[in-house]
Order: C-alpha cells, then structure tokens, then sequence
C-alpha cells in the first residue's frame, strides 16, 4: 500500500464503571475500596460450595438510573446469564453478567466532535455484573497471590458503538459519562481506584473506506492521560503493520504506558468460548413503566443542562459553563457557595483561576478537593469587604486547599487581615516618603515609575496588608 | 418405629434423645459395615443430644420431631463438617456455614448422625460412583440402592436413622426411596432453599425428606419448607397446610395414569404392581384414568443438557484454588486446574462436565440449551393440561427395580434411561414422591410415583398416606435387619 | 453429530480436565452414544415456543443494600489448599 494514504481510526470503548452501593452485587459485604486482604468477604464472594447469589435491589436502581441519564431504553423484562472462564480473580470460575437481555439498550452521548460542532456517540448496552478480585504478584515465591474483596463489587458496563474518530473524542467522551454517573450519584468515578475502567477496540483504515479493519482490544485502562497515548500508540503499530503490507492480528494487547507501547498479551490456550447460558440461580428483572417514570424524575439536574443554565441565568461564558459543569464536585463548590450569596462571574473566576490551578499543580481530580467547600465564599466575603487583599486571599487559598484551612482562622492566625486604620498607613508611608527622597525627587521631576517604587515599598512596609488602592491615593496626597 | 412416634415418646418422656441417639449409634455399629451409608459419623452426637434433650424439657425445641436421629445427604453444608459431595474434590472441604435447610431442621431439635453416602456431585441413579465406595441396599446387599440419594434411602431401609435429607435433580430422592422402600417426597421447586445444598443443575435441585412413611415425610417437610432470603428462586409456602396429610381422604380424587409412562423397557411386575396399586386407590374411592403424555419420550434429552450444562459450570470452582482437592505437582495454572480437576472428579463427573461444555459451547447453544429450555415449557405446559383434570398422576418410579452392583456402570446411557419417569418432574418443577406399593419376584421393594400440581405436597403425601393406612408395603423391612 | 478427537480434546480444555489415556476412546464412543440419544430431541416441533429457565413466574427478588459483616479471613481462607499473607496463593499468572 502506498506510504501516501491517509488512515482513519476506528473505536468503540468498553467502560465498566463500579456502582456506589454499600453492599456488594449478590452478598452483603462492604464495597470499600482497598482492606486487608480477604477481609471484605463471605462465602458467596469467594464461591463457596452451594451458597447462592442473592440480587442487592440498588444495583438494579441504579443501572436503570444510568440508562436513563445516558438516553437508553430500559429493557422492561431483562435477567442475568453466565460468563464461564477460569481465572484466579473470579472464584466461581463464571462471572454473573448480562447478555442476551441487558438492562439498558440504544443510548448516546453527545459530545463535541474534532472538527468542532457536536457528535452523538452510540451506545450500544449497558449491563450489570461483578467485578473480580486482585491478584498480586508475589516476587517471593514467584507466585500469584488472590485477594477477593473486590469481588462481587457491582459493575455496569457501558458499550458504545464504533463512533470514535479519535483520541480527543474518547477523551471527551470519557469526561462526560463521568460527569454524568457522579451527577446522578451512581457511582464516584475514581479512576486511580479503578472504579472506571475503559477497554478500547480500535481498528485503522483507508480514509474513506466503509469497511472496518480487524482490532486489537486494549483492556483496563484507567487513567485519560494514558488512554490518550495508548490510542495514538496503537493506532501508529496498526497503521506501520498495515503499510509494511502485514496485517493486524486480532487480539487482546496490553499497553504499557512505562514503555510508551502495546504488547500481545499470551493467547489463551483456546479461543474464548465464554458458553454463555442464564443464571439458573437469578430470576428475571422486570422495571414497570412506573418504575422508570420515578427514576427519571428523581435525576438531578444533568451537565448539559446545567451548562446551558450557568450560561443562560448565570452569565457565565461558555467556556467557564462548560469546564465547572465536568465535575460534580467542581459545581458543587459552585452552586454551595453560589446559594450562600457569592456572585456568579465572582465564584467561577476563582474556580476557573485558583482552584483549576491548584488542581493541576497538585495532579488531583476534583473530587480529591477536601476542604469545607464553603471556605472558597468565605474567603471571596472577605475580599468584598476588604478584610484581605486580593493577593493576600490567593495566598490563603493555597493553605485551604492543601491543608483545609478555615481561611478565617488561618487570616487571623497569621494576622494577614487589611490595615483598615488610615491614621496607621499613613504613617507608614511617611516613613517611607522621607526614606527615599531621591524616588520623591523623580516622581516629581515626571518619573511614573518612582510612583510604583513608592508603592511597592509602602506595601511592603505594611506587608502586604493594605489595599493597594488607598495606599495609592495617600501617596499622591503626601506627594502634592 | 416412625421418626414422630419416636418424637412422642421423647416428648412424653419415655426415652430420652440421648437414649434415641445411642440406639441409633448401635444401628449404624452393627449394620453400616455392611451397607455403606454414611460418609462421616460425627463424634459430637451424644452431646448434641443431650443439647437438644435439656432444650426439650426447657420447652425450647416443640417440633414433634425433636431429639429424632437423622442423617444428611453429603451434599448439604454442615459447619465443621466434612461436605464432600462423594468425591475426592472435597473430600477435605469443611464448610464454614450451614445450609438453610440443614439450620431449620436443627432448629427443629433434629440430632444429625453424620453425613450421607451419594453419587459423586449426585450425579448418578446407583450410588456407586462416590469415591467412598458404593452403598449397598439392605434388601439385598448385591444391589444397588439407587442414587443419587442412595444412602439416605438405604440408612432409612436400614433403620439407621429414621429420616434423612436427600436431593432430587432428576429423581435423586424417589428413585432410591423406591429401591429401598421407603417413602421420599421431592417438593415444588423453590419449596426448600438451596442455599448451602452444594448445586449440581440449579434449575433442578431441590432438597427433601426420606423416611419411613408419608406422615414422617410431611413432618420434615413442615420443618424445612421455608421461603428463604438466601435463595432468590425460593417462594413462599404458606398456602401448604402439611397438617391436613392426616385426615386426607381419596374419595372423589381424580388419578390420571400416563399411558406413555407404560412403554418399552418397563419390568413387568413394576408394571403389574404398580396397577396393583392404582386399582388399590380405586378402590379407596379415587377414580382412575389413563391418558396420553407424548412428551414422556423428549424428558431424558431435555434433562441431561440441561443439567450437564449447569453442571458444567456449577462445577468449574472446582479448581484447586480456594478450597479442596489441589494436584501435589503441576508446572502451571492451567496444569494446576487440569491436573486437580481430572483427579479430584471421578469418570461420570468429567462424562457430564464435558457434555455440558458441548451443549454451551458457541455454535451448539440454540441447537441443544435453547432447544432443551423450548422442549422444558413444552413439558410443564403438558402437565398444567393434566392438572385441570387431575389432582394426582400416578406412575412408576422407575422402569426396574433395584439394579445388581455394576449392572450399569459401565453403560451410561442405559443408566440415563433409567431416569425416565422421575427427571420430566425436575423439569417442570412439580412435587412428586415415591411410596412403597409392593415387591417384585426377586422380593426388591417398588415404589409408586404420585405427581402432583405446584405445591401440592398435601394432596401427595395426603393420598399417600391414606394409602399407607390400608397397606402395609411401607412397614416391611429387609430380612436383615 | 460425530464426536471426534479433536471435539473431545476441545471439550478436555474447555472443562480443564483431561481423560485418562485408557478410557479417552470408551469416553468418545459413551458420548457419541448420549449424544445420539440427545439428537432425538431435534424431532421435537418447539416452532414459536418461548425457551423456559424458571418453571414459575417469579420475578425482582430482591434485597436491600444493607452492610453485614463480612466472616473472619481465617475463614475465608479455612479450607484454601495454598495460602500467603492472607492471600489464596496460586501458580504465577501474569503475562
């Protein structure tokens, strides 16, 4: 084939998301993440001889909840089937799952597409299932060691249609359906936890064609930074093979993001025959039109439309709308201090400014955020009422945020509050004036830059305290 | 003397439970050598029933079964006992819980002897293929007991105990009750929870008593019929009134004989005694008809897909990792689970493991699994049709009476065949029992089948013993003992 | 349906299980046989009839998420042929 050709590439992802629940899946077990090993078990996640699964209610709520909240239809008689495979982590030997009637169907995402405007991404299905345990390596005994408290830990997997172009819509994408399941309280979306987790199938082929190329699946992965470079990794491999006239194989690969590069995972002896069958042990789901009727008026307020309204009501830009409304967390911190009397433009200039910063300075997710979010609108109070300077109110937040600082004690503590008595700053700044005579002398010779000086050095004679403004105004007083 | 005149006496005072359990003891001391039924004994016997003695006499335990030895089929987990299934895979695997319905009946006051002998996995109609050796059947010791239950049906005819629990998949409680005289019911699917029962086809196990006679059945039953949160397919029970098996009566009870239960390979005096019986019925006062179930003939197909596909995957935990048999040597995980596996399951086991995987397997799934789950709504659709004009349908248990010791072994699918009368039953998820209704020329008990609607245990074990209070093919024991 | 060598060692490696070398050929020509018996299943007509799980209709059973406690790791782990640190060990299984 010829080196000129231009590829397209091709992608549909498989996210499996870990639902919010207290309990697991068909136990009542904690679903706390991390433990001691083994802790966060009973005979029914570690597949105990002749014990039964026995369905927690929430997860049925909210994986309907979900459907919702992401346009699908909600299969009105659905139930649960068999996954049979051995491994390790799955101490059935069969992961209880969904195939052949899954809870949610026919649904999608609008994002925003790469050339600009918007793209609805297909989704395919959404279905339930457990997760399986952890299985560590034990470089001791060069053996594997099992840990099944992860096991049984409720799961929807969300299988959108082959509709990515590229790295950035899957990005996006990712962004939004973790904005939504925050919103509608589903699940937390951590995904240095684990708790979302994406597969992607990706495919390379002539621009123009309508034929799909064979794909490679890449499983697992949890972090946005490393899904963005394994795609164009994997997506370069598939396009060299294809030009050096090979063929891509279809398999499971494994990227490692250390090595920048995708490895063929060992095939299994066989080919996956996974002998899919009901769960004999399950009866059949089925969610009335009622049921979906009150699950869809009890979801909150979407992204998209909150987006919409920060713009409409609020006056925000569309850029300042779009990047608080990715976050619940972010518009938590918003609409709490909003509803406490903060302006708007005010709280998303901080937000968008001081918190954005901070975040990307410390490499945390919003919802790492762990300060008394009303900290940010006592902390702007006290800017408008002159208490601290601007400068100074930065400063503090930096404490609020890496160490949750009540910004009101941390101002009183290191006594940062504004000299509001003028008596005071005007005498320090006539100690200044007639310390540097030579800097008076400029400024009255025409010299604006000696104003400047005089300012900086009064500021600092009040450290920082004063409002930059009256310190100023005093000075041209003093100066004639 | 029946497990509730035995309650009674224990009740009344005349003999203690200790005093139950000891005699017990001595039976299984003199007879078990020879027969096989128990896997384990437990040592904590005695003093469970002094336990359950002082609990009598506190007024806690009021069950009319209190302080009654028995024994439990070794597929029901027991805490701290051995639970091995028959097989070697478990032979070392103590459960940390108790099956459901083993907690009911020990809040009942039961005492449990130990566990009981079975097929491996309870796969098999002879008992023979438990690891632990074959049980014998007490009316002759050159034949089988039947199977999958077949020490529990055996331990009763032995007077080993006087109950016990055993499971039914495909007639793994009737068709032993059958070889060995004794009465079995296997409840509405759902009736008894199957927590703790370790599975072999889910969609078809379901635990139930074995005991002398239709009241002791219904005594058990009462104790262990219980909707259970545990088991998401068990319902509620609550329009079964167990209590009215004593004062039933036939007359006016409409009986419908399958003609299609009477075809090609069934023994003669089965046949003939199983008229016998009906015409027995008859005239009790039940009308008796005969009439057509074409199906009959598509259950054994239906039934071993469907059960070795579930049984495939039911079984694949199995793997040397979390709990029983683990291979000494293998080079691998995937020789590990090999090398444990082929091991730890014995011939049968690994015959229905690789069946099941066939039938599931990509490409075969609609040919055989749908195909086995259409034929299973064809064949409770056929029985809902019997139902609107019969109360009961009366039958054999089984084609032939007990079978001599390797007879089938090594002919499985004659061994399949066997199970013709009794797997339709699991299939449609009806009750069903056998009661003793006489003996062929060789002097081997047989067993009738008498079916009824969902959860019309009552009307069974009703009729049955109505019956039991005409006949007395329930009160013979074997020569021996 | 011909139950042949290769079906059989396909099977063997879908159930981890391996036959015996001596009674591999009695096992192929047992299951011919079942599966002969089975195949009289294909008489059966099940045009247009809905493939039954559950003999009754029972449906949403359910429990609430409520936290129980889990059971003691000790006893997760009571029966567990191989064990580590708590952890069920296994033969190395990464690639």
């Amino acid at each position: 084939m010829a080196k000129t050709t231009s590829w397209e590439i091709v992608m549909g992802l498989e996210v499996h998301v870990e639902l919010a629940t207290k309990t697991k899946i068909f136990c009542s077990c904690t679903t706390e993440f991390g433990g001691d090993p083994n802790t966060h078990c009973c005979p029914i996640c570690t597949g105990m001889p002749g014990v039964l699964p026995s369905l927690n209610r929430q997860v049925v709520n909210y994986a309907t909840r979900a459907g919702l909240a992401l346009n699908c239809e909600i299969t009105r008689y659905n139930k649960f089937d068999r996954k049979n495979y051995f491994y390790p982590d799955l101490p059935k030997a069969y992961q209880i799952s969904q195939l052949y009637l899954p809870i949610c169907r026919n649904g999608g995402v609008e994002i925003e597409a790469e050339g600009g405007g918007k793209k609805i991404i297909g989704i395919h299905e959404i279905h339930m299932e457990e997760d399986a345990g952890k299985l560590v390596h034990d470089p001791w005994t060069d053996s594997t060691m099992v840990d099944y408290n992860r096991c049984g830990v409720p799961l929807i997997e969300i299988v959108s249609e082959p509709d990515f172009r590229s790295a950035n819509e899957v990005i996006r994408y990712l962004e939004k359906l973790k904005a939504i399941l925050q919103f509608i309280g589903v699940s937390d979306c951590k995904m240095q936890e684990g708790s979302l987790r994406a597969d992607i199938n990706l495919s390379v082929r002539p621009v123009g064609s309508d034929k799909f190329g064979t794909r490679t699946e890449m499983k697992n992965m949890n972090s946005f930074k490393a899904i963005a470079r394994a795609i164009n990794g994997e997506s370069k491999r598939q396009i060299e093979v294809l030009e050096e006239g090979g063929t891509v194989k279809q398999e499971t690969r494994r990227w490692d993001d250390n090595k920048d590069a995708s490895f063929a995972m060992r095939s299994k002896e066989d080919a996956q025959d996974y002998k899919y069958f009901p769960e004999p042990d399950l009866i059949p789901i089925e969610i009335s039109e009622e049921v979906i009727k009150q699950t869809r008026n009890s979801l909150p307020e979407l992204p998209e439309a909150k987006r919409q309204r920060y713009v409409s009501e609020l006056g925000l830009s569309e850029y300042d709308a779009a990047q608080i409304t990715t976050s619940k967390y972010l518009v938590a911190l918003f609409e709490e201090n909003l509803a406490a009397g903060y302006p708007a433009k005010e709280l998303a200039n901080w937000i968008m400014g001081e918190v954005m910063r901070m975040l990307s300075d410390s490499g945390k997710e919003p919802e790492e955020m762990g300060f008394d979010y009303r900290y940010l609108g006592a902390l702007i109070g006290m800017v408008q009422k002159n208490e601290i300077t601007r400068n100074t109110a930065k400063k503090v937040f930096k404490a609020v945020f890496e160490e949750g600082c009540d910004p009101v004690k941390y101002v009183e503590e290191h006594n940062l509050k504004t000299v509001t008595d003028t008596g005071a700053v005007k005498k320090a700044i006539e100690e200044v004036v007639a310390a540097n005579q030579k800097s008076v002398d400029e400024y009255k010779s025409g010299k604006e830059k000696a104003l400047q000086y005089l300012i900086g050095q009064s500021m600092r004679a009040l450290r920082g305290k004063a409002d930059p403004q009256t310190v100023t105004a005093i000075l041209k007083e003093l100066l004639g | 003397m029946t497990a509730l005149e035995l309650g009674a006496t224990i009740k009344k005072g005349d003999i203690s439970a200790v005093e139950a359990a000891k005699f017990s003891l001595g039976q299984i001391d003199k007879y078990d050598s020879k027969f096989s039924c128990f896997v384990t004994v437990q040592d904590d016997v005695l003093a469970r029933a002094e336990e359950v003695q002082k609990k009598i006499a506190a007024g806690e335990y009021t069950s009319p079964l209190a302080g009654v030895p028995m024994g439990i089929k070794d597929n029901m987990c027991q805490k701290g006992i051995q639970t091995s299934c028959g097989s070697l895979m478990l032979k070392s695997f103590k459960p940390t819980y108790n099956a459901t319905a083993v907690e009911e009946i020990m809040n009942a006051g039961a005492v449990p002897l130990g566990k009981l002998n079975m097929d491996e996995f309870a796969m098999g109609s002879t008992s023979e293929t438990s690891y632990f050796g074959a049980t014998r059947n007490p009316w002759n010791v050159d034949c089988v007991p039947g199977g999958s239950s077949g020490g529990s049906a055996a331990a009763v005819a032995a007077g080993e105990c006087f109950y016990a629990l055993g499971s039914d998949t495909g007639g793994s409680i009737r068709q032993p009750a059958s070889f060995c005289g004794v009465t079995g019911i296997k409840p509405t699917y759902g009736s008894v929870s199957r927590f703790g029962l370790v599975a072999y086809a889910s969609s078809l196990d379901q635990i139930g008593p074995l005991a002398r006679n239709a009241a002791d059945c219904a005594a058990v039953l009462g104790e262990i019929m219980k909707q259970d949160k545990k088991d998401n397919t068990s319902v509620a029970t609550d329009g079964v009134d167990l209590n009215a098996v004593l004062n039933y009566d036939v007359k006016g009870m409409k009986i419908g004989i399958p003609t299609d239960f009477f075809g090609e390979g069934l023994d003669k005096d089965v046949a003939a005694t199983i008229e016998a019986a009906a015409k027995q019925l008859e005239s009790m006062g039940a009308t008796v008809e005969k009439f057509d179930m074409p199906i009959v003939k598509y259950a054994i197909p239906a039934y071993y897909i469907i059960a070795s596909a579930e049984a495939s995957s039911n079984l694949s935990r199995y793997d040397g990792i979390k709990y029983g048999y683990r291979a000494d040597d293998f080079e691998d995980l995937l020789d590990l689970y090999t090398k444990s596996r082929s091991e730890g399951f014995g011939m049968e086991v690994k015959r229905r493991i690789m069946l099941g995987c066939f039938v599931l397997s990509s490409g075969y799934y609609d040919a055989y699994y749908r195909k086995a789950l259409q034929a299973k709504a064809l064949i409770k659709g056929a029985f809902d049709k019997a139902f609107e004009k019969y109360d009961l349908i009366l039958g054999p248990v089984a084609p032939t009476t007990a079978l001599k010791i390797g007879e089938n072994l090594s002919d499985p699918l004659k061994m399949y065949l066997g199970d013709i009368y009794t797997v339709m039953i699991n299939l449609a998820g009806l009750p069903a029992a056998s009661v003793p209704c006489g003996f062929d020329s060789e002097g081997m008990p047989v067993g009738m089948h008498l079916i009824g609607n969902y959860f019309n245990e009552t009307k069974i074990l009703g009729a049955a013993h109505a019956y039991q209070q005409v006949t007395d093919w329930h009160k013979r024991t074997p020569a021996e003992i | 349906m011909v139950i042949t060598d290769e079906l059989v060692t396909y099977l063997e490696a879908l159930g981890r299980i391996k036959l015996p070398e001596e009674s591999r050929a009695k096992a192929q020509s047992d299951l011919q046989e079942i599966l002969q018996y089975i195949d009289t299943l294909s008489e059966l007509d099940t045009e247009g009839i809905e493939p039954m799980s559950h003999a009754l209709p029972l449906t949403n059973v359910m429990r609430d998420d409520e936290v129980q406690p889990s059971i003691p790791t000790e006893d997760v782990l009571a029966n567990a042929p191989a064990q580590k640190d708590n952890y069920f060990l296994v033969p190395r299984s990464f690639e």
